[in-house]
Order: C-alpha cells, then sequence, then structure tokens
C-alpha cells in the first residue's frame, strides 16, 4: 500500500470568482412565467385566439364595405355567404361588422370593468392588509356588507339611474364589482406582511411604501393577473345579462349581449343568428378560462420545473 | 360559535339595513316617475302623490317606509292598481323558488356525480370528457343556453315543451338553463377537492385496512372531499336567483324576474324597494345559514370561532 505523504497532494489553484458564478443563464419570476405559458399549449392558444379577437375587433370594421348600422331591406336575414360573412341579420346588417363591432364594446366593457375592479380592488385590501388596525376594520366592515348585497340588483338599479352606454356599464360593474378582489388581495398581503424577506426589509429601514411596491406587490401580481383573466368572464357575461333584459347597450349600438338577444328572436327561423354570437361569447369565455387556469400555473412557483 | 353566529346575525341585519337604504336612495333616483302619464291633470297627481305619501319630505317617507318595512308590510303597488307588494311576492315566489331549487338539485347532483367520475378516473378520456363539460358550462351564458335548449328539445326533436311552467315536462328544460353554470363550477371544484382526498394518508389507511374500493370510495372519499362544496352554496344561489330572471322571460314563467324587470322600467318605487328587500333578505339569509352550517361541519371553524 502506498504511503500517503502530503508532498502528493498539492493546491492547484482555487478561483473564489467562478465558484460564485452561476453557470445557466437567470430567469427572472416574469420570464419564467412567460415561458411556462408559452409551454402551455392550451393557455398560449388562448391568449393567441383573445389577441387575435381584439385586433378583429380594432380593424374589422374599418376594412369592410359595410356599416355596423345601415339597415338594407333587400339583404334581410341572409345566411353565411362570400358576400356577408356572418351572413346578415333580421334587417339587413352585416352580421361580420356587427360582430365586430359588438366585440369592441363587450372586450372593452369586460377589460376595462375588470382592470378597474382589480385595481381600486387592490389599493383597498393592500391598505387593509398592510396597515391593520382601524383602517382595516372600517374597510372589512364595509366589504362584509356590500358582499352580502346582490352585486346584480345594484348594478341593475344603477344602470337605470345612471343610464345606459359603455361608460354607465362600466361605472355600474366597479360600484361593487372591486370586493372580491379587495378580500383576497388583502388575505395575500396578511400573509406576506409577516413573512421574513418583509421582516429584513423592515430591519434594513426601508419605508413602508418602497415595502409595499418593491416585495410585497411583485409577489401578488401574479395572483392578481390570474383574477383578472377569471373575472372579465364574468364582467362580459354580466354586460351581456343586462344587454339581453335590456337594460344594456340600447339598439343601434351593438355588444355581444345585444346581438344574441336579436339572435334569439329569429332563433326558429334562422338560427344561424344566434350561432355567431354565441360561438363568440362562448369561444372568448373558453378562452379566458383556460389562460386563467394556464396563468395560475404559471405564476405558481411550486409548480416550477414539474412539467 | 355562539359568539360566532351572534356576530353573524348582526352583520346580516346591518346588510339588510344598508341595503334597503340605498334601494331608497337610487329608486327616487330613477328617471321619471310612477305617474308620469299625459292624461293625468295636475290635481289627480297631487291626490295620488299625497295618497302614496309622496307629497312628503323625503326624511319622514323614508322613516315611514322603514317602520312599515320592519313591521313585514311592503305598501301597495303604484303601478298594478289595489294590489300590495306583499301579495305580489308571494303571488310570485313560489314560481322562482320552484325553478330555483330543481335548478340547484339538478346542478349538485350531477356537478358532484361528473367531478367524482373525473376524479376517479384522473387522466383518462372519461375525465377528459367531464372536464369538456364543465369548461362548456362556463363559458355559456344561461339565456344563450336555454335558447339552444329550447331550439333542439323543443323545435327541432319536439321532445319537450318550449315555454309556460305547468307540468314536470315543462320544468325539465328551464331548470337545466338555469343550473348548468352551477352545475359546471360544482364538478370542477368537486374534482379538485376528490384529487386531494385520493392522495391523502387515510385513503391509504383505508386500502391497507383491507377495506372494498366501494367502500374506500363512498365512507371515507367522498364524505371528506364534499365539505368544499357547502362553502360555494351561498354565493351559488345567488348566481341561481339572477339566472331565473333571463330564463323565467325565456320560458315565461310568472316568477319574480319579470316583476323586478318591469317594476324598474315603470318606475313603480314600492315594487322594486319591496323585492329588493325581499331578493336580498332572501340571499343574506341564505349565505348565513350556509355559513352556519359550515361553521358546524366544518372542525377548524368552530375551533376558531373566536378569531373569526
Amino acid at each position: 500500500m502506498a504511503e500517503i505523504t502530503r508532498e502528493r497532494f498539492k493546491v492547484i489553484g482555487k478561483n473564489t470568482k467562478s465558484m460564485e458564478s452561476i453557470s445557466r443563464p437567470n430567469i427572472g419570476y416574469w420570464q419564467d412565467a412567460w415561458r411556462r405559458i408559452r409551454k402551455n399549449r392550451i393557455a398560449f392558444f388562448s391568449l393567441c385566439l383573445i389577441g387575435l379577437y381584439i385586433l378583429l375587433a380594432i380593424f374589422a370594421p374599418m376594412f369592410s364595405q359595410y356599416d355596423y348600422s345601415t339597415q338594407n331591406v333587400n339583404e334581410m336575414s341572409q345566411s353565411l355567404s362570400s358576400k356577408h360573412w356572418f351572413g346578415t341579420d333580421a334587417l339587413g346588417r352585416d352580421l361580420w361588422v356587427r360582430s365586430w363591432m359588438g366585440a369592441r364594446v363587450s372586450l372593452t366593457i369586460g377589460f376595462a370593468a375588470s382592470i378597474i375592479n382589480a385595481c381600486i380592488g387592490s389599493i383597498l385590501g393592500g391598505i387593509s392588509g398592510f396597515y391593520g388596525g382601524k383602517v382595516d376594520m372600517l374597510i372589512q366592515r364595509i366589504v362584509d356588507v356590500l358582499y352580502g348585497i346582490p352585486s346584480m340588483i345594484v348594478t341593475i338599479l344603477l344602470m337605470v339611474v345612471i343610464g345606459n352606454g359603455v361608460h354607465c356599464l362600466i361605472i355600474a360593474m366597479c360600484m361593487v364589482g372591486w370586493i372580491g378582489s379587495c378580500r383576497f388581495v388583502r388575505g395575500e398581503v396578511l400573509k406576506l406582511r409577516e413573512s421574513d424577506f418583509v421582516a429584513a426589509a423592515r430591519i434594513l429601514g426601508v419605508p413602508d411604501m418602497v415595502i409595499i411596491i418593491k416585495h410585497i406587490l411583485p409577489n401578488v401580481m401574479g395572483l392578481i393577473i390570474t383574477n383578472l383573466t377569471m373575472a372579465i368572464p364574468g364582467a362580459i357575461f354580466q354586460e351581456a345579462f343586462l344587454s339581453y333584459i335590456g337594460l344594456g347597450i340600447k339598439p343601434p349600438g351593438c355588444s355581444w349581449g345585444v346581438l344574441a338577444k336579436e339572435g334569439i328572436a329569429q332563433l326558429r327561423i334562422h338560427p344561424y343568428q344566434v350561432v355567431v354570437p354565441a360561438v363568440l361569447i362562448c369561444t372568448t369565455m373558453l378562452a379566458l378560462n383556460l389562460l386563467g387556469d394556464g396563468l395560475r400555473d404559471a405564476f405558481d412557483p411550486k409548480l416550477r420545473g414539474t412539467e | 360559535m355562539a359568539k360566532y353566529i351572534v356576530k353573524r346575525v348582526l352583520l346580516a341585519i346591518v346588510t339588510l339595513f344598508v341595503l334597503a337604504s340605498i334601494v331608497f336612495v337610487l329608486v327616487r333616483l330613477l328617471p321619471g316617475d310612477p305617474f308620469s302619464n299625459p292624461k293625468m291633470t295636475p290635481e289627480i297627481r297631487a291626490n295620488l302623490e299625497a295618497y302614496y305619501g309622496l307629497d312628503k319630505p323625503l326624511p319622514v317617507q323614508y322613516v315611514t317606509y322603514m317602520k312599515n318595512v320592519f313591521r313585514g308590510d311592503l305598501g301597495y303597488s303604484m303601478k298594478y292598481e289595489g294590489r300590495t307588494v306583499n301579495r305580489i311576492i308571494s303571488e310570485s315566489f313560489p314560481f322562482s323558488a320552484d325553478l330555483g331549487i330543481r335548478a340547484l338539485c339538478f346542478a349538485f347532483f350531477f356537478g358532484i356525480i361528473l367531478g367524482i367520475i373525473a376524479a376517479l378516473n384522473r387522466g383518462k378520456k372519461l375525465d377528459f370528457l367531464c372536464i369538456l363539460i364543465a369548461i362548456i358550462g362556463t363559458s355559456i351564458p344561461d339565456f344563450i343556453m336555454g335558447s339552444l335548449l329550447q331550439y333542439f328539445f323543443g323545435i327541432k326533436w319536439q321532445l319537450l315543451p318550449v315555454a309556460q311552467y305547468t307540468s314536470f315536462r315543462h320544468t325539465i328544460l328551464p331548470s337545466i338553463a338555469v343550473g348548468f353554470y352551477t352545475l359546471a363550477s360544482v364538478s370542477r371544484l368537486m374534482r379538485s377537492s376528490m384529487l386531494e382526498v385520493v392522495t391523502s394518508d387515510y385513503t391509504k389507511t383505508a386500502r391497507a385496512k383491507g377495506l372494498s374500493e366501494f367502500r374506500v370510495t363512498f365512507k371515507h372519499q367522498i364524505r371528506n372531499a364534499i365539505t368544499p362544496i357547502i362553502t360555494i352554496m351561498g354565493p351559488t344561489v345567488a348566481a341561481v336567483l339572477t339566472g331565473t330572471f333571463v330564463i323565467e322571460a325565456l320560458f315565461a314563467i310568472p316568477g319574480m324576474g319579470k316583476y323586478y324587470v318591469d317594476s324598474i322600467n315603470m318606475a313603480d318605487y314600492t315594487l322594486v324597494l319591496g323585492m329588493t328587500i325581499f331578493y336580498g333578505a332572501f340571499l343574506v339569509i341564505a349565505i348565513l345559514i350556509v355559513d352556519i352550517l359550515y361553521g358546524i361541519i366544518d372542525p377548524r371553524i368552530r375551533l376558531s370561532g373566536k378569531k373569526a
């Protein structure tokens, strides 16, 4: 057995810098989420579909020879053709243009109402959760009371009071719609407030505002966005519902709800007139729900690397 | 637990009071008023306003109204002559309630079954089918669902009656239309809670004891997985109630939804107020009962009652 002597060992050099270097590119939270959402085929397809709908809503009415409100007695209730891609309705209006004009209204309401709700809810929920105490008490009592009130009833009454139209719909939906996001943001912030990294920041003397913006917000953001995606179908549903019972968008303006309502009147004779808006509404809902599911998984750090 | 219940009841009462006050103010802000008829002379108008107490200052009206509501009297309708709001509600509510209960039964029964089937066949074709039904269910607005059902079952295949509400056959389509969305959300929730239970330790223990698969599923898994379903029952009642609004119009059912929308459009102050308070009270009580039930069923809430 060979003797082990000290001479047989030598230092071959140690580079403290290279030891600490990260061999693979650093992937941030958002990059990671984006990477995973792209890998999730269903969610990515949903994202593309929604993008396509938005583009069509913006450009389709611009590049069509027809106008969404011009009636044409000679071309009433024509089925799908190369001239009218989605056919025409009972008053001879081109459904392709009307569908995308409706998309403008429905999508605007859906996105605007949900985003405003998420903002109000996050701010109030954030304040309530972060500061606690009397402010929290006050906000939570208001939320408790408002939560018990059926939101549809308040929305209906507000619609009747402040009138019809896109702005009114959005305002009416925002009066009570922020409560859901307020509750859940508060819960999240309460959890994070006690976490170690916030405690560390506090010990280092970071002011409250910076803690909220730099440390807490990025951690809640993923959840807020997921919730937002899930809230948009709800808002579009609500708009369709209100327009359907005659309180939302008034003719000749159109939204998907109005189109569905007009289509249902023709259901027995011209079923395609309800199929077109129905398919548009359903695919949008479907895409947003699936995208929401995908986002939830993508933003969940626990699921990282499981796929 | 008692403290928790008392707190919830107090909260419910405050909620109702705030609701009634908000609606009282909003109703007065409605464009137009109940007596805007061109034929009406100023004298008749003044008489009518005096009759309904509309000539008094708003605070007085408010106090009088609140006192009456407290006694359970919702006043006279201003448009349906000689009919009290109580009577209109008591005539129309049974239809809405009947439809709502049928829809809830349908939704919870099939939703739970669908969720269980999906979870037990995780990753197989049956699971995929159940998820597909659930996703479709959450993507179709109820009025489109209703009219499609009418078209296919009523008109095309002539299987079921298209409208009205007189026999069991008439109730099938509207119940499905109202309940389908709930069915979908129940089945999604049931599936995920079942999946959690399937991998739990007590399921392993039950299997290890040598219990039959049937007993494991029914006695151990489903009983535990079903608890979260109760949490969504409160919001579900609200969803089903608003769902009946449209479906009642679509299927010509003489329920409350029709009166509600009409009363808003006609600015029938007392009817709007009365119905809103009734709806609100119904919902608040439904959610209250569900929450208390949940507190009793789930020991975690029962024990942390002091904190909640």
